[in-house]
Protein backbone atom coordinates (compact mmCIF):
# COMPACT_ATOMS: atom_id res chain seq x y z
CA UNK A 1 0.00 0.00 0.00
CA UNK A 2 1.14 3.50 -0.68
CA UNK A 3 1.46 4.57 2.69
CA UNK A 4 0.80 8.50 1.63
CA UNK A 5 -2.47 8.18 -0.73
CA UNK A 6 -3.50 4.57 1.23
CA UNK A 7 -3.58 3.24 -2.38
CA UNK A 8 -3.82 -0.48 -2.34
CA UNK A 9 -1.49 -2.35 -4.31
CA UNK A 10 0.36 -1.48 -7.33
CA UNK A 11 -0.64 -0.59 -10.83
CA UNK A 12 -1.67 -3.24 -12.68
CA UNK A 13 0.61 -4.50 -15.40
CA UNK A 14 1.43 -2.94 -18.60
CA UNK A 15 -0.06 -5.60 -20.78
CA UNK A 16 -3.75 -5.35 -19.31
CA UNK A 17 -5.68 -2.93 -20.36
CA UNK A 18 -6.91 -2.00 -17.44
CA UNK A 19 -3.17 0.14 -16.05
CA UNK A 20 -4.37 2.12 -18.77
CA UNK A 21 -7.88 2.85 -19.06
CA UNK A 22 -7.52 6.22 -20.57
CA UNK A 23 -5.62 4.26 -23.86
CA UNK A 24 -7.99 2.19 -24.27
CA UNK A 25 -11.64 4.51 -23.99
CA UNK A 26 -11.88 4.56 -27.75
CA UNK A 27 -12.51 0.97 -28.23
CA UNK A 28 -16.06 0.42 -29.63
CA UNK A 29 -16.43 -3.16 -28.43
CA UNK A 30 -17.56 -4.34 -24.85
CA UNK A 31 -14.21 -5.56 -23.22
CA UNK A 32 -13.97 -7.12 -19.93
CA UNK A 33 -10.94 -7.97 -17.99
CA UNK A 34 -12.01 -11.31 -17.56
CA UNK A 35 -12.39 -11.84 -21.17
CA UNK A 36 -8.96 -10.25 -21.72
CA UNK A 37 -7.40 -12.66 -18.92
CA UNK A 38 -8.62 -15.73 -21.55
CA UNK A 39 -7.57 -14.20 -24.39
CA UNK A 40 -4.01 -13.95 -23.13
CA UNK A 41 -3.73 -17.42 -21.47
CA UNK A 42 -5.28 -18.77 -24.92
CA UNK A 43 -2.48 -17.13 -27.34
CA UNK A 44 0.16 -17.38 -24.49
CA UNK A 45 -0.46 -21.09 -24.15
CA UNK A 46 0.57 -21.53 -28.27
CA UNK A 47 3.65 -20.03 -27.62
CA UNK A 48 4.53 -22.17 -24.53
CA UNK A 49 3.60 -25.43 -25.83
CA UNK A 50 6.84 -25.29 -27.78
CA UNK A 51 8.60 -25.46 -24.17
CA UNK A 52 6.54 -28.31 -23.03
CA UNK A 53 4.56 -25.50 -20.42
CA UNK A 54 0.90 -24.61 -20.16
CA UNK A 55 -0.54 -21.28 -18.51
CA UNK A 56 -4.28 -21.78 -16.49
CA UNK A 57 -6.12 -19.28 -14.53
CA UNK A 58 -5.58 -19.34 -10.50
CA UNK A 59 -8.81 -18.48 -9.18
CA UNK A 60 -9.32 -15.25 -11.56
CA UNK A 61 -6.33 -13.59 -9.90
CA UNK A 62 -3.23 -14.75 -11.02
CA UNK A 63 -1.95 -17.92 -12.82
CA UNK A 64 -0.69 -21.11 -12.36
CA UNK A 65 2.33 -22.37 -15.37
CA UNK A 66 2.93 -26.36 -15.07
CA UNK A 67 6.01 -27.70 -16.76
CA UNK A 68 6.27 -31.14 -18.50
CA UNK A 69 7.16 -32.94 -14.99
CA UNK A 70 4.42 -31.11 -13.24
CA UNK A 71 6.36 -28.66 -11.39
CA UNK A 72 4.29 -25.75 -11.18
CA UNK A 73 4.69 -21.75 -10.58
CA UNK A 74 2.33 -19.15 -9.28
CA UNK A 75 2.33 -15.85 -11.90
CA UNK A 76 0.90 -12.24 -11.56
CA UNK A 77 1.93 -11.19 -15.30
CA UNK A 78 3.71 -11.90 -18.14
CA UNK A 79 6.88 -10.60 -17.27
CA UNK A 80 6.80 -13.32 -14.28
CA UNK A 81 5.48 -15.72 -16.03
CA UNK A 82 8.81 -15.27 -18.51
CA UNK A 83 10.95 -15.99 -15.72
CA UNK A 84 9.22 -19.20 -14.18
CA UNK A 85 8.96 -20.19 -17.58
CA UNK A 86 12.52 -20.69 -18.43
CA UNK A 87 12.99 -22.01 -14.99
CA UNK A 88 10.40 -24.81 -15.51
CA UNK A 89 11.63 -25.75 -18.93
CA UNK A 90 15.19 -25.21 -17.74
CA UNK A 91 15.78 -23.13 -21.37
CA UNK A 92 15.63 -19.32 -22.17
CA UNK A 93 12.43 -18.47 -23.80
CA UNK A 94 13.47 -16.50 -26.36
CA UNK A 95 11.16 -14.97 -29.02
CA UNK A 96 13.66 -14.48 -31.22
CA UNK A 97 14.31 -18.21 -31.83
CA UNK A 98 13.90 -19.38 -35.02
CA UNK A 99 12.71 -23.07 -34.42
CA UNK A 100 9.86 -21.14 -32.26
CA UNK A 101 8.87 -19.37 -34.80
CA UNK A 102 8.22 -21.98 -37.11
CA UNK A 103 6.23 -23.65 -34.57
CA UNK A 104 3.94 -20.34 -34.84
CA UNK A 105 4.05 -19.72 -38.69
CA UNK A 106 2.78 -23.92 -38.95
CA UNK A 107 0.20 -22.94 -36.94
CA UNK B 1 -3.77 6.91 -8.08
CA UNK B 2 -4.72 9.65 -10.22
CA UNK B 3 -4.29 8.38 -14.41
CA UNK B 4 -0.69 8.67 -15.19
CA UNK B 5 -1.22 11.74 -16.76
CA UNK B 6 -2.34 13.33 -13.59
CA UNK B 7 1.16 12.46 -12.02
CA UNK B 8 3.83 15.57 -11.11
CA UNK B 9 6.33 14.71 -13.68
CA UNK B 10 9.81 14.29 -13.42
CA UNK B 11 12.28 15.25 -16.38
CA UNK B 12 15.68 13.91 -16.26
CA UNK B 13 18.80 15.67 -17.54
CA UNK B 14 21.57 13.31 -18.43
CA UNK B 15 24.61 14.08 -20.15
CA UNK B 16 28.62 13.58 -20.00
CA UNK B 17 30.81 15.30 -17.22
CA UNK B 18 31.10 19.09 -18.71
CA UNK B 19 28.55 18.53 -21.09
CA UNK B 20 26.23 21.64 -20.19
CA UNK B 21 23.47 20.34 -18.31
CA UNK B 22 23.45 22.95 -15.34
CA UNK B 23 23.55 25.97 -17.57
CA UNK B 24 21.06 24.27 -19.58
CA UNK B 25 18.56 23.64 -16.57
CA UNK B 26 19.73 27.28 -15.02
CA UNK B 27 17.84 28.92 -18.74
CA UNK B 28 14.63 26.22 -18.49
CA UNK B 29 14.41 27.73 -14.53
CA UNK B 30 14.41 31.25 -15.37
CA UNK B 31 11.15 30.69 -17.29
CA UNK B 32 8.25 31.66 -15.40
CA UNK B 33 6.43 28.41 -16.43
CA UNK B 34 8.78 26.34 -15.11
CA UNK B 35 9.24 28.04 -11.45
CA UNK B 36 7.16 25.78 -9.82
CA UNK B 37 10.03 23.19 -10.32
CA UNK B 38 11.42 21.32 -7.52
CA UNK B 39 15.77 19.66 -8.65
CA UNK B 40 17.73 17.07 -7.51
CA UNK B 41 20.85 17.59 -8.44
CA UNK B 42 23.30 14.23 -8.23
CA UNK B 43 26.78 16.36 -8.35
CA UNK B 44 27.35 20.50 -8.12
CA UNK B 45 29.53 21.60 -10.70
CA UNK B 46 30.66 24.59 -11.65
CA UNK B 47 27.62 26.38 -12.78
CA UNK B 48 25.67 27.71 -9.88
CA UNK B 49 21.61 27.41 -9.38
CA UNK B 50 19.84 29.74 -8.67
CA UNK B 51 16.66 28.07 -7.54
CA UNK B 52 13.94 27.96 -4.74
CA UNK B 53 13.91 24.15 -4.15
CA UNK B 54 17.24 22.64 -5.17
CA UNK B 55 18.52 19.45 -3.00
CA UNK B 56 21.15 17.66 -3.58
CA UNK B 57 21.44 13.84 -3.43
CA UNK B 58 24.20 11.21 -3.18
CA UNK B 59 24.07 8.69 -6.13
CA UNK B 60 23.58 5.15 -4.57
CA UNK B 61 22.18 2.38 -6.23
CA UNK B 62 20.43 -0.59 -4.62
CA UNK B 63 21.19 -4.00 -7.36
CA UNK B 64 17.81 -5.95 -7.17
CA UNK B 65 18.29 -9.99 -6.38
CA UNK B 66 18.30 -10.26 -10.32
CA UNK B 67 21.09 -8.99 -10.70
CA UNK B 68 19.63 -6.41 -13.50
CA UNK B 69 21.51 -2.95 -13.82
CA UNK B 70 18.47 -1.25 -15.47
CA UNK B 71 15.99 -2.89 -12.92
CA UNK B 72 17.80 -0.88 -9.83
CA UNK B 73 16.12 0.91 -7.25
CA UNK B 74 18.03 4.05 -6.50
CA UNK B 75 18.37 4.43 -3.60
CA UNK B 76 19.17 8.14 -3.70
CA UNK B 77 16.48 9.33 -5.16
CA UNK B 78 13.58 7.13 -3.39
CA UNK B 79 14.39 8.86 0.37
CA UNK B 80 14.72 11.99 -1.73
CA UNK B 81 11.81 12.16 -3.70
CA UNK B 82 9.38 10.35 -0.61
CA UNK B 83 11.03 13.23 1.19
CA UNK B 84 9.92 16.06 -1.55
CA UNK B 85 6.59 14.69 -1.46
CA UNK B 86 5.81 14.52 2.30
CA UNK B 87 7.08 18.27 3.00
CA UNK B 88 4.89 19.45 -0.20
CA UNK B 89 1.76 17.63 1.22
CA UNK B 90 2.88 19.66 4.84
CA UNK B 91 3.57 22.58 3.33
CA UNK B 92 7.25 22.76 3.94
CA UNK B 93 8.33 23.68 1.00
CA UNK B 94 6.99 25.82 -1.67
CA UNK B 95 4.30 23.54 -3.76
CA UNK B 96 5.68 22.36 -6.65
CA UNK B 97 4.17 20.51 -10.42
CA UNK B 98 7.52 19.50 -11.87
CA UNK B 99 10.34 17.54 -10.32
CA UNK B 100 14.05 18.11 -12.63
CA UNK B 101 16.64 15.48 -12.44
CA UNK B 102 20.35 16.20 -12.96
CA UNK B 103 22.14 13.47 -12.70
CA UNK B 104 25.89 12.86 -12.38
CA UNK B 105 27.52 12.38 -15.50
CA UNK B 106 28.77 9.15 -16.01
CA UNK B 107 25.04 7.87 -14.71
CA UNK B 108 22.66 5.82 -16.69
CA UNK B 109 19.40 6.72 -16.67
CA UNK B 110 17.66 3.46 -16.85
CA UNK B 111 17.30 2.68 -13.29
CA UNK B 112 15.26 5.96 -12.65
CA UNK B 113 12.93 5.18 -14.73
CA UNK B 114 12.75 2.19 -12.85
CA UNK B 115 12.65 3.71 -9.84
CA UNK B 116 9.48 5.77 -10.32
CA UNK B 117 7.78 3.35 -11.80
CA UNK B 118 8.32 0.29 -9.10
CA UNK B 119 8.99 2.03 -6.28
CA UNK B 120 5.66 1.33 -4.08
CA UNK B 121 5.13 4.91 -3.00
CA UNK B 122 6.57 6.94 -5.98
CA UNK B 123 4.37 5.06 -8.60
CA UNK B 124 1.51 6.35 -6.99
CA UNK B 125 2.49 10.28 -7.45
CA UNK B 126 5.20 10.81 -9.51
CA UNK B 127 5.71 9.59 -13.47
CA UNK B 128 8.89 9.79 -15.64
CA UNK B 129 8.82 12.87 -18.19
CA UNK B 130 11.15 13.53 -21.03
CA UNK B 131 14.35 12.38 -20.89
CA UNK B 132 17.01 14.84 -22.38
CA UNK B 133 20.88 14.67 -22.80
CA UNK B 134 23.27 17.09 -23.30
CA UNK B 135 26.33 16.34 -25.55
CA UNK B 136 29.11 18.54 -25.61
CA UNK B 137 29.50 19.69 -29.80
CA UNK B 138 33.59 19.43 -29.53
CA UNK B 139 34.30 16.93 -27.10
CA UNK B 140 30.93 14.52 -27.25
CA UNK B 141 32.26 12.67 -30.65
CA UNK B 142 35.30 11.33 -28.58
CA UNK B 143 33.28 10.43 -25.89
CA UNK B 144 30.87 8.67 -27.20
CA UNK B 145 34.00 6.68 -28.93
CA UNK B 146 35.94 6.03 -25.36
CA UNK B 147 32.71 5.84 -22.81
CA UNK B 148 30.06 3.32 -22.84
CA UNK B 149 28.15 5.40 -20.26
CA UNK B 150 27.81 8.84 -22.98
CA UNK B 151 26.58 6.36 -25.59
CA UNK B 152 24.04 4.73 -23.03
CA UNK B 153 22.87 8.13 -21.99
CA UNK B 154 22.15 9.56 -25.91
CA UNK B 155 20.56 6.24 -27.03
CA UNK B 156 17.73 6.66 -24.13
CA UNK B 157 16.93 10.02 -24.27
CA UNK B 158 14.19 11.62 -25.70
CA UNK B 159 15.95 14.84 -26.55
CA UNK B 160 19.46 15.28 -27.38
CA UNK B 161 20.65 19.03 -26.75
CA UNK B 162 24.16 19.38 -28.82
CA UNK B 163 25.58 22.14 -26.73
CA UNK B 164 28.30 24.55 -27.05
CA UNK B 165 27.97 24.20 -31.31
CA UNK B 166 29.83 28.54 -31.06
CA UNK B 167 33.01 26.51 -30.07
CA UNK B 168 33.28 23.48 -32.53
CA UNK B 169 33.27 23.96 -36.28
CA UNK B 170 30.86 22.43 -39.33
CA UNK B 171 32.03 19.18 -39.62
CA UNK B 172 32.47 18.26 -36.15
CA UNK B 173 29.18 19.35 -35.59
CA UNK B 174 27.91 17.02 -38.61
CA UNK B 175 29.84 14.29 -37.81
CA UNK B 176 28.63 14.26 -33.77
CA UNK B 177 25.24 14.85 -35.47
CA UNK B 178 25.81 11.85 -37.89
CA UNK B 179 26.72 9.49 -34.75
CA UNK B 180 23.74 10.75 -32.63
CA UNK B 181 20.87 9.31 -35.14
CA UNK B 182 22.73 6.42 -35.59
CA UNK B 183 22.51 5.79 -31.80
CA UNK B 184 18.89 6.84 -31.38
CA UNK B 185 16.48 7.49 -34.69
CA UNK B 186 13.82 9.10 -32.72
CA UNK B 187 15.07 12.05 -30.22
CA UNK B 188 14.89 15.39 -31.72
CA UNK B 189 18.08 16.80 -32.02
CA UNK B 190 18.92 20.34 -30.46
CA UNK B 191 21.69 22.72 -30.68
CA UNK B 192 22.69 25.25 -28.56
CA UNK B 193 25.47 28.03 -28.45
CA UNK B 194 26.21 29.81 -25.20
CA UNK B 195 23.84 31.80 -24.01
CA UNK B 196 21.03 30.06 -26.07
CA UNK B 197 17.83 29.91 -24.00
CA UNK B 198 15.47 26.73 -24.57
CA UNK B 199 11.67 27.09 -24.42
CA UNK B 200 9.65 25.26 -21.34
CA UNK B 201 8.39 22.73 -24.04
CA UNK B 202 11.75 21.23 -23.91
CA UNK B 203 10.44 20.03 -20.28
CA UNK B 204 7.00 19.94 -20.80
CA UNK B 205 6.08 18.10 -23.87
CA UNK B 206 6.13 14.09 -23.39
CA UNK B 207 3.97 11.27 -24.07
CA UNK B 208 1.81 11.79 -20.72
CA UNK B 209 1.60 15.64 -21.45
CA UNK B 210 -2.09 16.58 -22.29
CA UNK B 211 -1.25 19.78 -23.76
CA UNK B 212 2.22 18.66 -25.39
CA UNK B 213 1.80 15.06 -26.13
CA UNK B 214 0.97 15.59 -29.86
CA UNK B 215 3.54 17.86 -30.34
CA UNK B 216 5.83 15.55 -28.58
CA UNK B 217 4.58 12.53 -31.46
CA UNK B 218 5.12 14.89 -34.31
CA UNK B 219 8.53 15.76 -33.45
CA UNK B 220 9.82 12.15 -33.15
CA UNK B 221 8.24 10.75 -36.02
CA UNK B 222 9.62 13.80 -37.73
CA UNK B 223 13.14 12.83 -36.08
CA UNK B 224 13.34 9.53 -37.73
CA UNK B 225 11.64 10.00 -40.94
CA UNK B 226 14.32 9.74 -44.01
CA UNK B 227 17.79 9.04 -41.89
CA UNK B 228 17.54 5.09 -42.76
CA UNK B 229 20.81 5.21 -44.79
CA UNK B 230 22.47 6.38 -41.68
CA UNK B 231 21.75 3.70 -39.65
CA UNK B 232 24.21 1.10 -40.23
CA UNK B 233 26.98 -0.50 -38.22
CA UNK B 234 28.02 1.39 -35.66
CA UNK B 235 31.29 1.16 -33.87
CA UNK B 236 29.39 0.52 -30.10
CA UNK B 237 26.63 -2.26 -32.07
CA UNK B 238 24.19 0.33 -30.98
CA UNK B 239 21.95 1.13 -33.70
CA UNK B 240 18.17 2.43 -34.02
CA UNK B 241 15.55 1.36 -36.82
CA UNK B 242 11.89 1.78 -37.39
CA UNK B 243 9.85 -0.94 -38.34
CA UNK B 244 6.33 -0.25 -39.76
CA UNK B 245 3.25 -2.41 -39.55
CA UNK B 246 0.20 -1.74 -42.00
CA UNK B 247 -2.32 -4.67 -40.57
CA UNK B 248 -3.66 -3.71 -36.77
CA UNK B 249 -1.35 -5.10 -33.82
CA UNK B 250 -3.61 -7.25 -31.30
CA UNK B 251 -2.50 -5.60 -27.99
CA UNK B 252 -2.63 -9.38 -26.24
CA UNK B 253 -0.12 -10.68 -29.09
CA UNK B 254 1.95 -7.42 -28.47
CA UNK B 255 2.12 -7.88 -24.77
CA UNK B 256 2.86 -11.28 -24.71
CA UNK B 257 5.77 -10.79 -27.35
CA UNK B 258 7.11 -7.67 -25.90
CA UNK B 259 7.40 -8.82 -22.48
CA UNK B 260 9.22 -12.13 -23.72
CA UNK B 261 11.45 -9.89 -25.95
CA UNK B 262 12.42 -7.59 -23.13
CA UNK B 263 12.66 -11.10 -20.63
CA UNK B 264 15.33 -12.67 -23.00
CA UNK B 265 16.97 -9.32 -24.58
CA UNK B 266 16.15 -6.63 -22.13
CA UNK B 267 19.79 -5.87 -21.86
CA UNK B 268 20.34 -5.38 -25.40
CA UNK B 269 16.88 -3.32 -26.34
CA UNK B 270 17.98 -0.57 -24.81
CA UNK B 271 14.64 1.83 -26.05
CA UNK B 272 11.75 1.23 -27.91
CA UNK B 273 8.88 3.99 -28.18
CA UNK B 274 5.80 3.34 -30.76
CA UNK B 275 3.04 4.72 -32.16
CA UNK B 276 0.13 1.30 -32.26
CA UNK B 277 -2.69 1.06 -34.04
CA UNK B 278 -4.48 -1.82 -32.20
CA UNK B 279 -7.23 -3.91 -33.46
CA UNK B 280 -10.69 -2.29 -31.95
CA UNK B 281 -8.56 0.66 -30.64
CA UNK B 282 -9.56 3.64 -33.39
CA UNK B 283 -6.98 6.01 -31.30
CA UNK B 284 -3.16 5.52 -31.37
CA UNK B 285 -1.63 3.50 -28.78
CA UNK B 286 1.59 4.97 -27.62
CA UNK B 287 4.02 2.97 -26.32
CA UNK B 288 7.20 3.95 -24.28
CA UNK B 289 10.40 1.76 -22.72
CA UNK B 290 13.39 1.91 -21.53
CA UNK B 291 15.50 -1.41 -21.08
CA UNK B 292 12.64 -3.87 -19.44
CA UNK B 293 11.20 -1.06 -17.98
CA UNK B 294 8.10 -0.83 -19.37
CA UNK B 295 5.38 2.60 -19.01
CA UNK B 296 1.81 1.98 -18.86
CA UNK B 297 0.75 2.99 -22.73
CA UNK B 298 -0.81 6.59 -23.41
CA UNK B 299 -2.97 7.77 -26.33
CA UNK B 300 -3.35 10.53 -28.72
CA UNK B 301 -6.67 11.58 -29.59
CA UNK B 302 -6.57 11.22 -33.32
CA UNK B 303 -4.15 9.73 -35.92
CA UNK B 304 -1.66 12.69 -36.98
CA UNK B 305 -2.02 12.00 -40.34
CA UNK B 306 -4.33 10.01 -42.58
CA UNK B 307 -1.96 6.95 -42.26
CA UNK B 308 -2.67 4.79 -39.71
CA UNK B 309 -0.09 2.57 -39.27
CA UNK B 310 1.85 1.14 -36.19
CA UNK B 311 5.33 2.57 -36.15
CA UNK B 312 7.95 1.47 -33.57
CA UNK B 313 10.99 3.00 -32.95
CA UNK B 314 14.01 0.26 -31.70
CA UNK B 315 17.50 1.08 -30.32
CA UNK B 316 18.87 -2.10 -29.95
CA UNK B 317 22.50 -3.66 -29.01
CA UNK B 318 23.73 -6.39 -31.38
CA UNK B 319 20.43 -7.41 -32.71
CA UNK B 320 19.01 -7.93 -36.04
CA UNK B 321 16.18 -5.91 -37.32
CA UNK B 322 14.88 -8.50 -39.42
CA UNK B 323 14.63 -11.05 -37.18
CA UNK B 324 12.78 -8.95 -34.92
CA UNK B 325 9.93 -7.73 -37.61
CA UNK B 326 9.83 -11.96 -38.22
CA UNK B 327 9.38 -12.58 -34.54
CA UNK B 328 6.49 -9.73 -33.69
CA UNK B 329 5.02 -10.46 -37.57
CA UNK B 330 4.56 -14.17 -36.12
CA UNK B 331 3.34 -13.70 -32.70
CA UNK B 332 0.38 -10.91 -34.12
CA UNK B 333 -0.50 -13.98 -36.19
CA UNK B 334 -1.35 -15.86 -33.20
CA UNK B 335 -4.80 -13.77 -32.49
CA UNK B 336 -5.23 -13.04 -36.36
CA UNK B 337 -4.04 -16.38 -38.11
CA UNK B 338 -5.10 -15.09 -41.58
CA UNK B 339 -3.64 -11.72 -41.59
CA UNK B 340 -1.55 -10.01 -43.81
CA UNK B 341 2.43 -9.66 -42.70
CA UNK B 342 3.37 -6.71 -41.57
CA UNK B 343 6.23 -4.61 -43.35
CA UNK B 344 9.32 -2.76 -41.82
CA UNK B 345 10.23 0.78 -43.55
Amino acid sequence: MCALCGVLGGRGHWTESAAAPEAFASRAEAHTRARERQTRTRLVNNVLGHYGLRLGDWSGGSHVLRGPTGRTALVNNLSEMWAAADDLSHQPCDPLDPELLKRLERR
Amino acid sequence: MGAFSEQTPINVITGFLGSGKTTLLKGLLAAPDLSDTAVLINEFGAVGLDHELVQSVAENTLLLDNGCLCCAIRGDLQGALRDLLSQRQSGQVPYFRRVVIETSGLADPAPIAYTLLAEPVLQHHFRLGGIIATVDAVNGGGQLQRFPESVKQVAVADRLIVTKIDLADPVQIATLHTSLRRLNKSASIVEVADGDSQPPTLLTDDMYDVAGREREISQWLAAEVGEDALIHDHADHIHSFALTFHSPLDWTAFGIWMTMLLHSHGDNVLRIKGLLNVAGVPTPVLINGVQHIVHPPSHLPAWPSEARHSRIIFIVRDMDQVTIEASLTAFNKLANPGAAPGQAA
